[in-house]
């Protein structure tokens, strides 16, 4: 974004911008920053399955957040890390896993979103749909199983259909908090993952998390997910 | 108290440590497959009992003629009526907080223990500790655990509350945090910092014998520890989205300033005296 050099120069401050002012600094320092990425649909597309004020606080807020968290904590590895300081080294491991993990997973989830005129809620076909009919019986066997452990998981974290890339086969997981899919096995690749933190749901659906689940389905994106199989398995 | 005293040892497991003000009698009737209970007429009101207006007999002959269990635990109601909290916290967030969460986790545990009799007759505070079952928790320690977390967690607050402790809470409080000021941010500092769903806790420790401020994820208690909470914070999404959205920051700020309930802490902290010696005895050195 343009005004952010200009503010650095103006504002002369070069020790203590916030972090994401500090990005052409850091660079030079050879340490990768991470921005917010942009949504390929309004904030209201995906009307009436998700709210536009959740989709607006969620990635505005929520993932802004984990974004800033995350390049901050990066930064303070680096100097633990240069400076062989070895406690803090490994203090910061769950800072990074939360936020660095809330990045990676909302980055994945905004993909798996789609408004309905863009091709939401339709079924995979190709090589996707006849793998999930092969593991799961049928694409309804696969939404109510998927939606199932959502509404089971207790406290915060996310649902996810992911894809073994060792033995090729799709399973559907849950990780706590922000882990990413990959915290629960080496191999394994995330297709879709569907956010069952409260602040993805709570304005709109308040405490009922199964209507969430079920409605999400007429926004999923399966034309991503299926891209994400293919290049995993030509 | 008509009980068959020989195998009461025998087949009871966790009939002897009972909180003598809060439980009625109970007894054991074995029966060649299964041990099973029998209450006669009680109704507790303990400090954090559980409500069990009564537990119908079970039969458990062959032919699975068995009545159904109807003992249960109650949702107890906030010490406030709903909207007494506003504006600090919405009449909707109690009503959906109270009467949404709090109630689920109540009728879930009554579910579960509709299938596991070897639960029950325990008040909250010995269900929380049996079901978490040193680490290992059964499946119905998150309803449990819940129902006792938000049971404190509403008892914690008073409309018109905030402002600072006074007397012994407030002595023990500076003696162990320095001034109010530091376990304030302390306190808040563990509030944001939490990652996930969970509570705050200012828990009085038994074995250190001070006053600490403690994060749980989940439905982890303090009681499981055998910790003493004094008061806790609610740090799940429900309890502040709807009012403040993502603004933990606030919500956090608002609790300290406008409705923690310090009487309710004194009062707890009066009852946590008689089972942690705080005061040293000076013994004077010749």
């Amino acid at each position: 974004m343009a005004f952010r050099p200009l503010l650095s120069r103006t504002l002369g401050l070069t020790q203590t911008l916030t972090h994401s002012h500090s990005h052409t600094l850091t660079q030079l320092r050879g340490l990768q920053t991470f921005s917010l990425p942009d949504l390929s649909y309004d904030y209201g597309a995906l009307e009436p399955a998700i709210s536009g004020e959740i989709m607006q606080l969620h990635h505005q807020k929520h993932h802004q957040a984990y974004i800033t968290n995350y390049n901050k904590a990066l930064e303070q590895l680096q100097d633990a890390v240069a400076k062989g300081d070895s406690s803090s080294v490994v203090k910061l491991q769950s800072a990074i896993k939360f936020n660095g993990g809330g990045h990676i997973n909302h980055s994945i989830f905004w993909k798996n979103l789609t408004p309905v005129s863009e091709g939401g809620g339709e079924p995979p076909h190709g090589s996707l749909g006849w793998a999930i009919d092969t593991h799961f019986g049928s694409m309804e066997a696969l939404v109510q199983k998927i939606s199932a452990e959502g509404a089971a998981l207790q406290g915060s974290g996310w649902v996810w259909l992911g894809l073994d890339k060792e033995s090729k086969k799709l399973v559907v997981d849950t990780t706590a908090n922000q882990d990413p899919l990959v915290t629960k096995g080496a191999n394994l690749v995330p297709l879709l993952g569907i956010d069952v933190w409260e602040h993805a749901y709570y304005l709109q659906y308040k405490n009922v998390r199964p209507d969430y689940l079920k409605n999400i389905w007429k926004v999923i994106n399966w034309k991503y997910a299926s891209q994400v199989y293919e290049k995993e398995c030509p | 108290m008509p009980t068959n005293q020989g195998s009461v040892e025998q087949t009871c497991f966790f009939s002897c440590k009972r909180n003598k003000t809060q439980m009625g009698s109970c007894c054991y009737i074995p029966s060649p497959s299964s041990s099973h209970l029998l209450a006669t007429d009680f109704f507790s009101w303990g400090f954090k009992s559980s409500k069990l207006p009564f537990l119908q007999k079970r039969r458990f002959d062959r032919s699975q003629r068995a009545s159904k269990i109807c003992g249960y635990y109650g949702l107890r109601t906030p010490p406030y009526k709903l909207d007494a909290l506003e504006p600090y916290m919405s009449l909707k967030t109690l009503e959906i907080h109270w009467g949404g969460h709090h109630r689920n986790y109540v009728e879930g545990l009554n579910k579960q223990l509709e299938k596991n009799d070897i639960l029950y007759g325990f008040t909250m505070d010995e269900l929380v500790k049996v079901t978490y079952n040193n680490g290992n928790p059964l499946p119905e320690f998150n309803n449990a655990a819940q129902v006792w977390n938000h049971d404190f967690f509403w008892e914690s607050m008073q409309p018109g509350g905030g402002d600072m402790p006074k007397l012994g809470v407030l002595q023990q409080i500076e003696k162990d945090f320095g001034s109010f000021t530091n376990f304030r941010e302390k306190f808040v500092e563990a509030a944001l910092t939490l990652f996930g769903s969970g509570w705050v806790w200012l828990v009085l420790k038994k074995e250190e014998r001070r006053l600490a401020v403690i994060k749980t994820s989940n439905s982890t208690c303090p009681l499981v520890w055998d910790d003493i909470p004094i008061i806790s914070l609610d740090m799940w999404e429900h309890a502040y989205y709807l009012d403040y959205k993502n603004d933990k920051g606030k919500y956090v700020n608002v609790f300290m300033n406008h409705l923690v309930s310090w009487n309710v802490a004194m009062a707890r902290m009066a009852r946590a005296e008689a089972f942690v010696n705080l005061g040293e005895p000076k013994i004077p050195i010749a």
